[in-house]
């Protein structure tokens, strides 16, 4: 162990038992560097100065409890982040789901919804969509709203166009939104099939089984014991088989579930239950 | 004694790392995290470059990756390189800072947080000013800042940034890789 700024350790430590208190929402197994960075932030925003004066304000303001809490839980993503991702998931993960009847899919920690509508464009294009339900959760309302809202700056569109052609897209992706002053609303249609519900990794226990589950650049932000808990959550929420799909720069090894995959697409970070 | 050293490179910052590595006495050992501004779809190319010019194990870390002696670690594109205090790295997809992501800024304050005065921070070539804010946090925590000569930059914005903001020693390039060398550092993550 290095050191670490103990006063500041101390701040933030009472800050988070101060939200789990008085909110709920859990940070206590978030890993250290991000979170102190969303925390200092939060500080900088809120004008307070120190980590105690925003404390003492989350604990009498429930307005600025509910939006430090904000700033801190919110993960952002990018329609087809990581283009080879989804290579991957419609060259090795869509001739496997042809296989079922039908496909229960969930997207853990889903945030605005970029990446559940990029898997819904995917299925459609492989003509498996109306066989799919996708359940997309994250643990703050805020982002659920602004997800099943389907509306991006505009400005995102051309690096989403980008990534989608790498992913392997076989359309125009302008076909999948309509651009209005500045902001690009997708197609209502691709929500059909998509379920957004409230559901914390942290706290939540498992609410069905899936034959696939992504959660991808969300464990990041968890320490190792916490990341083995939300591991044997998702574990749990496989069915034989199932895969599981992660961040490009997140891995199974060394987790306690490790044994319990095998590899399916090992440079995309796609795996298999087997165990 | 410097137990890791970090790097912040932009434009032009592939040649001069390369000048670094080859520079390093042999033997060196003390890891080395790396910033290159690049862009968000660039993946593995930077890492396979460098592995030509260095005996150093190159790796683009992933989430959780442990801080190793003679490791020479690559923030992977379009995510940004922490350090945490049990000497690993972790990875986030925050916004960009400064326009930047892999931000130099990030893993300088990250890295002066957990290492404190074993912590030597150079700030290369480039055209931003990222990395200024960085070795600031990094000698308020009593690390080392080492900023390349603007005169021997590529492009001389972000050493000259970090300079303003105060360094405790400005070296052309070819003077770096010795230096750091000769800084005596300590495997205190393998031990």
């Amino acid at each position: 162990m290095h050191r670490r700024n103990g006063i500041e350790e101390t701040e933030i430590d009472l800050l988070v038992e101060a939200i789990v208190r008085c909110h709920g929402f859990d940070f206590r197994g978030y890993a250290w560097s991000s979170l102190r960075r969303r925390i200092l932030g939060a500080v900088a925003r809120e004008g307070t100065g120190t980590i105690s004066g925003l404390i003492e304000l989350v604990l009498h303001d429930p307005a600025a409890m509910q939006r430090v809490v904000s700033s801190i839980a919110v993960n952002v993503s990018a329609m087809f982040r990581d283009p080879p991702f989804f290579k991957a998931f419609r060259d090795a993960v869509v001739p496997l789901l042809r296989t079922y009847p039908f496909i229960r899919v969930w997207q853990a920690g889903c945030s605005m919804g970029e990446e559940v509508y990029s898997l819904a464009i995917l299925l459609e294009e492989a003509g498996l969509y109306d066989r799919c339900r996708l359940y997309a959760t994250d643990m703050s309302e805020d982002v659920l709203r602004q997800a099943r809202e389907a509306v991006y700056p505009l400005n995102l569109m051309q690096r989403y166009t980008q990534n989608y052609i790498q992913a392997g897209g076989t359309r125009a992706f302008s076909e999948y939104y309509t651009a209005t002053h500045e902001q690009a609303a997708l197609r209502p249609s691709l929500q059909r099939n998509i379920v957004f519900s409230q559901h914390n990794l942290v706290t939540d226990g498992p609410f069905n089984e899936f034959h696939v589950v992504l959660c991808r650049n969300v464990l990041i932000y968890f320490n190792r014991p916490l990341q083995d808990q939300v591991h044997t959550l998702l574990h749990q929420s496989l069915t034989p088989f199932g895969v599981l799909g992660l961040g490009s720069k997140e891995t199974l090894r060394f987790t306690s579930v490790e044994t319990n995959y095998e590899p399916l697409v090992e440079s995309e970070r796609l795996y298999r239950r087997v165990a | 004694m410097t137990e890791l050293i970090v790097i912040g490179t932009s434009l032009g910052g592939l040649a001069a790392l390369g000048e670094i590595l080859a520079t390093l006495p042999p033997g060196f050992a003390c890891p080395v995290a790396v910033v290159q501004h690049r862009g968000p779809t660039v993946d593995g190319v930077l890492g396979s470059l460098l592995q030509r010019q260095t005996t150093l194990t190159v790796v683009e870390p992933d989430d959780k990756t442990p801080i190793r002696a003679r490791h020479l670690y690559v923030a992977p594109a379009d995510y940004h390189l922490l350090v945490e205090p049990d000497a690993s790295f972790s990875l986030s997809i925050d916004p960009p800072v400064r326009w930047a992501r892999p931000s130099i800024d990030v893993l300088f304050e990250s890295a002066a947080d957990v290492y404190g005065p074993a912590l030597t921070a150079v700030v290369l070539t480039g055209a931003s000013t990222d990395g200024a804010a960085g070795v600031t946090r990094v000698r308020e925590q009593g690390g080392f800042a080492i900023a390349q000569d603007p005169a021997t930059a590529e492009s001389p914005v972000m050493p000259r940034a970090a300079i303003a903001a105060g360094v405790d020693l400005v070296l052309p390039l070819a003077a770096i890789g010795r230096h750091l060398g000769r800084m005596g550092c300590v495997d205190r993550a393998a031990s």
